[in-house]
C-alpha cells in the first residue's frame, strides 16, 4: 500500500469532499456549523469537478432544510445517489422526511455537524442534542471523532448505506471536528471506485420510480395491515450492523485504517472504562494513553455505531475485567431516567446478559453524565475527574463535567491544574482581530509545517460573538504524534498579540507557561514597551520568565503597502522567533504559501505579501526584561462600577471571557435575561472616531439616522440643563422654530462608536472656506476617548425630549431615544439604522419577534444585548423563536396582546361602576394613534391603577395586572432575506393574508449575511454569492408586489442611504396602518463586497438604478378611492451596470465569465426596467375618485 | 489612393489609428473598427494603480466581516477571480485573434517595477507595439522640472530593456522643453511619441462644494497645439510621431500628416459619429489628395514641419506678435 497523500483540511471539507464524489445530487441549505459542506461541494461543482463516475454532481440550494430534504427524498426516489449537509435545527426540519426514507429502505447518507438545539437559548456550537433527536427515525447512525475519520466516516457511512438500504446519518462534532484543521490521510478517487460498489448503485438505480417499470410507493394503510408491514423490515435492522463490520474492514484493506463498531482502547483489563462518542472521545483517548502508561487498569470504548446499536459488538468491545463504566453523553434529556447512550449501554448489559452473550461474571457499575454541551470545553483534566469518579467507593451517578454545579451539585469536581502536555508538542496561542487576518495567515502556518514537515498539526479558532471589532484567539498544535488534544490550549509555548489594544483588555498571558515566547504587534519600541505594559502584564511576564518580542507591523504593512492587515508580517515573525523550522527555511516556505494562496488572484497580490515578508525581520526586536516592576497603572475594570448587579457577577465575567468559570447558580433558569447590557461592554474598537463642529452644523440629525450602533446622537434641551457641564462639552442654539429657545448637541458615544465613517459620510455641512472640514471629521480616538467619554456621560444625563412634541420625520425621530443601541453588528452595517429607528419610534411599547440570523447574533448574542430601556424603564421586548417561524411567532404576540386588552376591557365593563364610566369609556375608546395619545393613555392607566390600589376583587386584581396592555402594543417580526423570501415565506404569507395588526420588517442584503453570503431568492440577478458562484440567472423575488396582491397589506419598499424620509414616512404608516404591514428595507451588506463607509452611497446607486424602486402601498388610500400605490422613486437614472460594477459580487462575474456577466447584465438591466415599468403602470392605475396617483 | 504610412516600424494602411478608449473593450466593436477602415488600434490603457489597489482591495475583501465563528468570508472563492492584468492580456490576445490590423498595447503608470513587468505580458500576449502613458502631475514643489524629465526617461528606458517591440511614448505638452525631451527620448530608445495627452480635467460643483470627475470629449481646436509640435518634432526627431486629441476630420488628419504625423489618432469623433466615422473620413481624405492631384499620402507626410514649411515662424513666438497685431486692427 502506498504512502497516502497527507492534506491539512478541516473536518467539514474532509467530510464533503468525499461526499462530492460518491454522490450524483446534493440538495443544501446553509446551518451552522454545515454550511461550508455545501459550499464546498457547490464550489466543486462550479468548477466542473466530477464525482468518481466522471459527472459533476448537480448542488442545489433549497429554501429550507425541509426543502432540502424532500429534494434529497426525490431524487433518492428517482434512483440518484443523493445527500445533504445540515445541523441542529436543519437536521429537526428533515424528520418527517428522515421517517418516510428509512422506511423505503433507501440507501442515503446525510452529513452532519452536530450542533446544540436551541431551547433556553440558542447556541450556534457542537453537542449531541440533534442526533439524538433523530434517533427514532430509523436512520443509522456513525460518528466520527476527528477530521481523519470524518473523512474516512464520510465514505464507510456510504458503502453501508448501500449493501444494508438503512439510511445514514454520518454526524461529527460542529466546530470541535468540522472546523478543526488537521493533517489527514486523503482517500484518492480509485479508493472510492474500489470501496462503492457499483453493482449496489445500480441496484439503488433500479429501486428507483421510473414509468419504464412502474411501482407505486407511499400508499396509505389501515389499521388492518401497517403495523404487520412496519414489522417486515426488522431483518434490514438485524443485518445492518453486520454490513457496517464489513464495509469497515473493506475499508481496512484499501486504506489501511481499520475502525469497529465500537473501537476500544486501552488496558486489556481495565477496570474503569469511559464509553462515549465523538471528538471528546479523543481526549479520553489521548488520557487513556497516559494513564496506562503509568500502569493504570483504565480505557475507553469509543462508540461509533449509535444506531442500530449492536449489543454483542459492545460486548465484544467492552473487556471482561471492566467493572466500572462511566457513559458520557454531549446531550440533555430533562426527564429522562438518564441520557440516551447512558440508558443504551445499561439496557446492553441487560440484555446481553438475558440474551447469554455477557462477558462478565458480574455486570459493571455502570454511571452516566453529560459533558460538552454547546462546545463546552471537555479536556484532560475533566477525563481525569471521571475516571476518579468511577475509583471513589461510591461513583457519582448522573454527573456533569466541565461545569461548576453548585445548585443540584451534580458536577464532579476537576483539578483546573491537571495537564498532560507533552514537550514534544509545539502550542501556540494567538490573539487577532477578524479583520487583521489573523486565522488566515495561521491556517496558512499550520499548512506549512503539516504538509511541509513530518509534524501533525492542528489548528482550532474560537471567535467572538461580535462581528465588529471580533476577537479571535488561534490554538496551533504541532507534534511528531497524531494529535488528540480535542480541547483548547491552556499551557502555550509561545503567544501572540495581534493588535496592541488586547494588551489592557485581555487576560493573553494566562495562556503562557513558564519560559514562553511572547510576541507582540505594538506602536512602541523594544525600548520603551515595557513601560506601556499593565501591572498584570509585567507581573506576568517576569513570574513566567517569558521571553518577549515586539514589531510595529502595522507600520510595516503600511510601508509595504499591505494596508491595515498585519497578518503576514506577524506570520513571519513567529516563524522567525518560534525556531519551528530553520529560519531561512520558514521564509521560503511561507513566500512558497503565499504563491499558493494568492498565485491564482494575481502576482499583484503575492508581490504586497512577498514585501512585507521581506520588511519584517529588521523590524521584529526582542525585549530586554528589567529588574523591576515599573507599571503606574493596571488594567482598567471590566464594566463600570455603576453597573447593576448582575453586569458585575456575572456578564462582566462573560465579557472578560472566563463565563467558562460561571457556576451554575449565576444563570437564569429559563434564559430570560435583563435588557440594555451593551451600555456596560466599553469596546473601544475605532482608531478614528467623528468630532463634531457645531458651528458649521445645519441640525439635520442626518448622523444620527445612519449610525448603525447608536453612537452618535442628537439631543435639544432646556439651556439650564447645561449646568456642570464638562469643559469641553459643545452645545449651540437650536436652529428651527419647534424647540425655539432651546439648545442642540450632537455627540459621540467614543467607546462604542466602530469608527465607520457613515454618520460623516452622510454630514452635508461643509466649510465654506475649506469644504475638506465638515461638521462632522473622523478623529484619533485615543486623545479623544477621556474627554468624550465625559462628555457623553453628560449627554445621557441630560432630560430626554418630551415625545408628545416631536414631529415624527427624519430630523424629530432623531431626538427620540434610540432603544437599541452599541449592538456588536459589522462596523457600518445597513440593517441596524433601521432597528434602531424602529426602537425611537415605537420600542417603549414594541413586542419583537426576530428570525434567527445577523439580526438575532447582534440582536440577543450574549454576553450583552443592545435592546435598552427607557428612564421609565420601558423598552423593546424581544425574543428569538427560530428561522422559519418568525411572523407566526409575531403573530402570536398580537393575538395575545389583543385576547389581554379584551380582558381587561371587559373587566372594566365589570367595574365601570367603582372606576366611573368616564375613566373607563375614556380608556375604552382612547385614540392611541400619537404620541399624544398614547401618553394620554399610560396618564389614564396611571389613574386606573391608583383607583384600583387596594382593591381585592378578582377582576381588580387581573386589571391591576393587566392595565398596561390597554396602551397600544407594537408588534413587529424582525428577520433577513433568508427568513422572509426562503425559509420563512410560507409562514409570512399567512400572516399577511390573515391581516392581523403585525408589522413584519425584512432586512433585506439579498444574502444569508449570517452563514456567510449564501443566495436567497432576494439575491440579485447576475450577482454572484454562494451556492450561486455562476452568477445568478433568475431575477430576484419581488416580495413585496406578491405582498400588494393582497390588497390589504400594507406594503413599503424602503432604502434609508437614498431616500430617509420616505424610511421614516413607511415606519410610522406600517405602525399605524391596523392591518398587518411589511416593510422591506435595502441593507447594504458587507457580503455585497465593498468598504462599507460607502454603504450609503451604494442604496443611492441601486435606488437611481430602477433595481430598488421606493415605494408605499398603503390600503387605506384604495378605501378612500385613491390608488394605493405611491412610487416614492424617480424612473432609473443610471443603467443597472453602472450600479453594478461597484460592488464585488456583480464584479466577480465579469472576471471569471465575462460572456456568461455581459449576459446576465442585459437579462438584469431588462428585468429592472420591466420591473420598474411594472409599478409605473400600478401607480397610474385608476382606483375611482382620483383618476391616478402621484409619482414623486 | 495610396494612404499608407510607416509607424513604429509598422506598415499602416492608412494613418487613422483609434486610440485609447472604451471602444477597444470589445473584440466586436474593434472587429467593426477594423472593416471601417482604422489601421490599427490602441487598446484601452492597463494603469497600474488601479491593479495594485485592486490587489489591496481584494485583501481586504477576504478579511471584511471575518472573524466570526458562523462566516469565515462573505464572498464565493471562485476560480478566475484575478486581480491582476490577467483580464488585459486575454484581452489583448482575443484582439490579436480576431482582427488583422496591429494592436498596440497601453499602459500607464507611475513606478519603474510594474511597468516592466506589465510591459513584458503584453509583448509575450502578442502586442505589436506599446503606447507608454507617463500622466505625471508634479504636484510636489520639492520635485524639479528635471527630475519629472528624469522619471520619464527611467521608465522608457526600463520599458525598452524589457520588450523587444517598439515602445511609443504618449506625452503631455507642459514640458520646459519637448524638443530636447525628445531628443533624450530617443537617445534611449523611444521608437515614438504620441501628442498628446489630454488630462481629465475635473469640474467643480458649486452646490455641493465638490470637485467633480468631468470626462470631455475632444474638439478640433485642440489640434492645433498639437500641429504646432509635431511640426516642431518632425523635423529633428527619427522617432515616428503621432497626433491625439482633435483630429476629428480628413482636414485634421491631412494638417496632422503634413505637419509630420506618421499616424493620426481618433476618439472623440468616433464615440459621437461611431466606428464608420473611419470610412468617411479615408474617402474625403482620398478625394481631397486625388483633387489636389497627390500621388500619394507619403508626399505630404512632414511637408509643413518647422523644416519644411514655407513660413516656418508662423509655428514660433512672431506668429504670436502678428496675431496680437492683427487684433488690434
Amino acid at each position: 500500500m502506498a504512502k497516502p497523500r497527507t492534506v491539512m483540511i478541516d473536518g467539514n471539507e474532509a467530510t464533503a469532499s468525499v461526499a462530492h464524489r460518491i454522490n450524483d445530487v446534493c440538495a443544501i441549505y446553509p446551518i451552522t456549523p454545515s454550511s461550508n459542506m455545501g459550499e464546498f461541494a457547490d464550489e466543486w461543482s462550479a468548477r466542473g469537478q466530477t464525482n468518481i463516475w466522471n459527472t459533476v454532481p448537480d448542488v442545489i440550494e433549497m429554501q429550507s432544510e425541509g426543502g432540502a430534504s424532500a429534494a434529497v427524498h426525490g431524487s433518492l426516489q428517482a434512483g440518484a445517489l443523493t445527500t445533504t449537509f445540515t445541523a441542529s435545527q436543519g437536521l429537526l426540519l428533515m424528520i418527517p422526511t428522515m421517517y418516510k426514507i428509512a422506511g423505503e429502505l433507501t440507501s442515503a447518507v446525510f452529513h452532519v455537524s452536530a450542533r446544540t438545539l436551541a431551547t433556553h437559548a440558542l447556541s450556534i456550537f457542537g453537542d449531541h442534542s440533534d442526533i439524538n433527536a433523530v434517533r427514532p427515525t430509523g436512520w443509522g447512525l456513525l460518528c466520527s471523532g476527528s477530521v481523519q475519520e470524518a473523512h474516512d466516516m464520510a465514505c464507510i457511512s456510504q458503502q453501508a448505506t448501500l449493501s444494508s438500504r438503512i439510511p445514514f446519518v454520518h454526524f461529527f462534532d460542529g466546530f470541535r471536528t468540522s472546523h478543526e484543521v488537521a493533517k489527514i490521510d486523503y482517500i484518492e478517487d480509485d479508493d472510492l471506485r474500489a470501496l462503492i460498489d457499483d453493482e449496489l448503485v445500480r441496484k439503488h438505480r433500479e429501486r428507483g420510480l421510473s414509468p419504464d417499470h412502474p411501482v407505486v410507493r407511499g400508499t396509505s394503510q389501515n389499521p388492518d395491515t401497517f403495523f404487520q408491514a412496519r414489522e417486515a423490515i426488522n431483518g434490514f435492522y438485524d443485518a445492518c450492523p453486520q454490513h457496517v463490520v464489513n464495509a469497515m474492514e473493506a475499508f481496512e484493506k484499501q486504506v489501511g485504517r481499520a475502525y469497529k463498531l465500537f473501537d476500544y482502547v486501552g488496558d486489556p483489563e481495565a477496570e474503569r472504562v469511559i464509553v462515549i462518542m465523538g471528538s471528546g472521545a479523543e481526549a479520553v483517548h489521548e488520557l487513556v494513553d497516559h494513564l496506562t502508561a503509568q500502569g493504570e487498569k483504565v480505557g475507553v470504548v469509543k462508540v461509533r455505531l449509535y444506531r442500530p446499536f449492536s449489543v454483542k459488538h459492545l460486548m465484544e468491545a467492552l473487556p471482561k475485567t471492566t467493572k466500572r463504566i462511566a457513559v458520557l453523553d454531549r446531550t440533555k434529556e430533562p426527564g429522562a431516567i438518564a441520557e440516551p447512550l447512558h440508558m443504551d449501554i445499561v439496557h446492553a448489559l441487560a440484555e446481553a446478559r438475558s440474551l447469554g452473550i455477557s462477558p462478565f461474571a458480574t455486570d459493571p457499575l455502570v454511571v452516566g453524565g453529560r459533558y460538552g454541551l454547546s462546545s463546552k470545553e471537555f479536556n484532560d483534566g475533566m477525563v481525569k475527574a471521571i475516571f476518579d469518579n468511577l475509583a471513589a467507593d461510591q461513583p457519582r451517578n448522573h454527573f456533569t463535567v466541565g461545569i461548576v454545579d453548585d445548585v443540584t451539585h451534580l458536577s464532579l469536581p476537576v483539578d483546573d491544574d491537571y495537564d498532560i502536555a507533552s514537550d514534544k508538542v509545539f502550542r501556540g496561542v494567538f490573539f487577532g482581530l477578524g479583520a487583521d487576518g489573523t486565522v488566515g495567515a495561521n491556517k496558512n502556518s499550520i499548512k506549512i509545517i503539516g504538509e511541509e514537515t513530518d509534524n501533525f498539526a492542528q489548528g482550532y479558532f474560537v471567535y467572538d460573538s461580535k462581528k465588529a471589532g471580533a476577537v479571535t484567539i488561534s490554538h496551533l498544535r504541532f507534534g511528531p504524534k497524531p494529535i488528540r488534544s480535542s480541547y483548547l490550549i491552556r499551557k502555550a509555548k509561545f503567544v501572540a498579540c495581534h493588535q496592541w489594544v488586547f494588551v489592557e483588555k485581555l487576560d493573553m498571558l494566562a495562556y503562557a507557561q513558564p519560559g514562553a515566547t511572547f510576541l507582540l504587534n505594538s506602536p512602541f519600541g523594544a525600548d520603551e514597551i515595557w513601560d506601556q505594559f499593565p501591572r498584570e502584564v509585567q507581573e506576568d511576564i517576569k513570574a513566567k520568565g517569558l521571553k518577549v518580542y515586539c514589531i510595529d507591523a502595522t507600520r510595516v504593512a503600511n510601508e509595504t503597502g499591505m494596508g491595515r492587515r498585519t497578518n503576514t508580517i506577524m506570520q513571519t515573525c513567529f516563524f522567525a522567533i518560534s525556531g519551528i523550522l530553520p529560519r531561512d527555511e520558514a521564509i521560503a516556505k511561507i513566500k512558497y504559501a503565499i504563491k499558493k494562496t494568492y498565485g491564482n488572484k494575481g502576482d499583484e497580490i503575492v508581490q504586497l505579501n512577498y514585501n512585507a515578508v521581506d520588511g519584517t525581520l529588521a523590524n521584529l526586536h526582542e525585549v530586554t526584561i528589567p529588574a523591576e516592576i515599573t507599571a503606574k497603572t493596571s488594567r482598567p475594570p471590566i464594566v463600570s462600577k455603576n453597573a447593576p448587579e448582575l453586569v458585575q457577577r456575572v456578564t462582566s465575567v462573560m465579557i472578560a471571557g472566563k463565563g467558562d468559570l460561571l457556576p451554575v447558580s449565576a444563570f437564569p433558569v429559563d434564559g430570560t435575561w435583563p435588557t440594555a447590557t451593551t451600555r456596560w461592554e466599553k469596546r473601544n474598537i475605532a482608531i478614528d472616531i467623528p468630532v463634531w463642529d457645531e458651528n458649521l452644523c445645519i441640525q439635520c440629525n442626518k448622523c444620527a439616522l445612519v449610525c448603525p450602533h447608536a453612537a452618535i446622537r442628537a439631543k435639544v434641551y432646556d439651556p439650564a440643563a447645561l449646568e456642570g457641564a464638562p469643559a469641553t462639552f459643545k452645545s449651540v442654539d437650536y436652529k428651527a422654530k419647534d424647540f425655539a429657545g432651546k439648545k442642540y448637541t450632537i455627540q459621540v458615544a467614543p467607546e462604542d462608536c466602530t469608527g465607520c465613517q457613515l454618520c460623516v459620510r452622510v454630514c452635508p455641512a461643509k466649510d465654506k472656506s475649506n469644504p475638506k472640514h465638515k461638521s462632522l471629521d473622523m478623529a484619533p480616538q485615543m486623545p479623544l476617548r477621556e474627554p468624550e467619554r465625559i462628555n457623553y456621560d453628560f449627554f445621557l444625563s441630560l432630560p430626554e425630549v418630551d415625545r408628545t412634541q416631536v414631529k415624527l420625520d427624519v430630523k424629530g425621530s432623531q431626538f427620540l431615544q434610540p432603544l437599541f443601541e452599541y449592538s456588536g453588528a459589522c462596523e457600518g452595517c445597513g440593517e441596524t439604522p433601521y432597528v434602531k429607528l424602529l426602537t425611537q419610534l415605537f420600542g417603549d411599547r414594541a413586542l419583537i419577534g426576530n428570525a434567527t440570523g445577523c439580526s438575532s447574533i447582534y440582536g440577543g448574542n450574549l454576553p450583552t444585548t443592545p435592546y435598552a430601556v427607557n428612564a421609565d424603564g420601558r423598552g423593546p421586548a424581544w425574543n428569538n423563536s427560530l428561522f422559519e417561524d418568525t411572523a407566526e411567532f409575531t403573530l402570536g404576540f398580537r393575538l395575545a396582546v389583543d385576547q389581554t386588552r379584551k380582558r381587561a376591557i371587559r373587566m372594566l365593563k365589570n367595574l365601570s361602576a367603582d372606576l366611573g364610566d368616564t375613566l373607563v369609556g375614556e380608556l375604552i375608546n382612547a385614540d392611541q394613534t400619537s404620541e399624544v395619545g398614547i401618553a394620554a393613555q399610560r396618564e389614564r392607566v396611571k389613574a386606573l391603577r391608583a383607583k384600583l390600589a387596594g382593591k381585592t376583587g378578582t377582576d381588580a386584581v387581573n386589571l391591576a395586572h393587566m392595565a398596561d396592555f390597554l396602551v397600544r402594543k407594537s408588534i413587529w417580526g424582525v428577520g433577513g432575506d433568508g427568513w422572509a423570501y426562503d425559509i420563512g415565506y410560507g409562514g409570512l404569507d399567512h400572516v399577511l393574508a390573515m391581516g392581523r395588526d403585525v408589522n413584519l420588517l425584512v432586512l433585506d442584503t439579498g444574502v444569508y449575511s449570517n452563514t456567510g453570503g449564501q443566495a436567497s431568492k432576494a439575491t440579485p440577478m447576475a450577482a454572484t454569492a454562494k451556492f450561486a458562484m455562476g452568477g445568478k440567472s433568475i431575477t430576484k423575488k419581488d416580495l413585496g408586489l406578491m405582498a400588494m396582491a393582497y390588497g390589504h397589506v400594507y406594503v413599503a419598499q424602503v432604502a434609508f442611504g437614498a431616500k430617509d424620509s420616505q424610511t421614516v414616512n413607511a415606519f410610522n404608516e406600517a405602525e399605524s396602518y391596523p392591518g398587518t404591514s411589511i416593510i422591506i428595507a435595502y441593507s447594504h451588506c458587507i457580503a455585497h463586497g465593498y468598504n462599507l463607509a460607502d454603504g450609503l452611497d451604494h442604496q443611492t446607486a441601486i435606488v437611481d438604478s430602477g433595481a430598488w424602486p421606493l415605494y408605499r402601498f398603503d390600503p387605506r388610500r384604495a378605501a378612500m378611492g385613491e390608488n394605493p400605490l405611491k412610487l416614492d422613486s424617480k424612473p432609473p437614472k443610471i443603467a443597472f451596470e453602472q450600479f453594478a460594477n461597484t460592488e464585488t459580487r456583480f464584479r466577480m462575474l465579469q472576471k471569471t465569465n465575462p460572456e456568461r456577466a455581459k449576459k446576465l447584465m442585459i437579462d438584469a438591466q431588462r428585468a429592472v426596467t420591466a420591473r420598474f415599468d411594472v409599478y409605473k403602470q400600478l401607480a397610474s392605475l385608476s382606483y375611482g375618485s382620483d383618476g391616478g396617483s402621484e409619482t414623486n | 489612393m495610396d494612404l499608407k504610412t510607416q509607424y513604429l516600424g509598422l506598415e499602416l494602411a492608412n494613418p487613422i489609428v483609434v486610440g485609447a478608449c472604451p471602444l477597444g473593450t470589445s473584440v466586436d466593436s474593434i472587429r467593426d473598427l477594423e472593416a471601417a477602415g482604422a489601421a490599427a488600434i490602441v487598446l484601452p490603457s492597463l494603469f497600474e494603480e488601479e491593479i495594485m489597489a485592486a490587489a489591496r482591495t481584494a485583501m481586504e475583501i477576504e478579511s471584511a466581516g471575518a472573524g466570526f465563528a458562523e462566516a469565515g468570508s462573505y464572498l464565493p472563492n471562485p476560480d478566475g477571480y484575478h486581480i491582476g492584468p490577467g483580464q488585459y492580456l486575454d484581452h489583448l490576445e482575443a484582439v490579436k485573434a480576431a482582427v488583422k490590423i496591429p494592436v498596440i498595447g497601453s499602459l500607464n503608470g507611475t513606478s519603474v517595477g510594474g511597468w516592466t513587468n506589465y510591459s513584458k505580458k503584453m509583448e509575450n500576449a502578442g502586442a505589436d507595439a506599446l503606447e507608454l502613458n507617463t500622466y505625471l502631475l508634479p504636484f510636489e514643489s520639492d520635485e524639479t522640472g528635471a527630475e519629472v524629465e528624469q522619471r520619464t526617461i527611467d521608465i522608457v528606458a526600463a520599458v525598452k530593456e524589457a520588450v523587444s517591440i517598439p515602445v511609443s511614448v504618449k506625452l503631455s505638452p507642459f514640458f520646459s522643453s519637448l524638443p530636447n525631451l525628445a531628443k533624450r527620448l530617443e537617445a534611449i530608445g523611444a521608437d515614438g511619441l504620441v501628442m498628446f495627452n489630454r488630462f481629465y480635467q475635473p469640474d467643480i460643483d458649486i452646490e455641493n462644494l465638490d470637485v467633480v470627475p468631468n470626462l470631455r470629449l475632444s474638439t478640433a481646436d485642440e489640434l492645433r497645439l498639437r500641429l504646432r509640435w509635431l511640426a516642431v518634432l518632425s523635423a529633428q526627431t527619427r522617432m515616428s510621431l503621432a497626433a491625439t486629441g482633435g483630429a476629428h476630420s480628413a482636414v485634421d488628419v491631412i494638417k496632422a500628416v503634413m505637419c509630420g504625423a506618421h499616424s493620426v489618432q481618433m476618439v472623440s469623433a468616433l464615440l459621437i459619429h461611431g466606428p464608420d466615422h473611419i470610412g468617411r473620413t479615408l474617402d474625403a481624405m482620398r478625394f481631397w489628395l486625388t483633387d489636389h492631384e497627390y500621388e500619394n499620402l507619403a508626399q505630404m507626410q512632414g511637408s509643413l514641419s518647422l523644416a519644411k514649411a514655407e513660413n516656418p515662424k508662423a509655428f514660433a513666438r512672431a506668429n504670436y506678435m502678428k496675431m496680437l497685431d492683427s487684433w488690434e486692427m
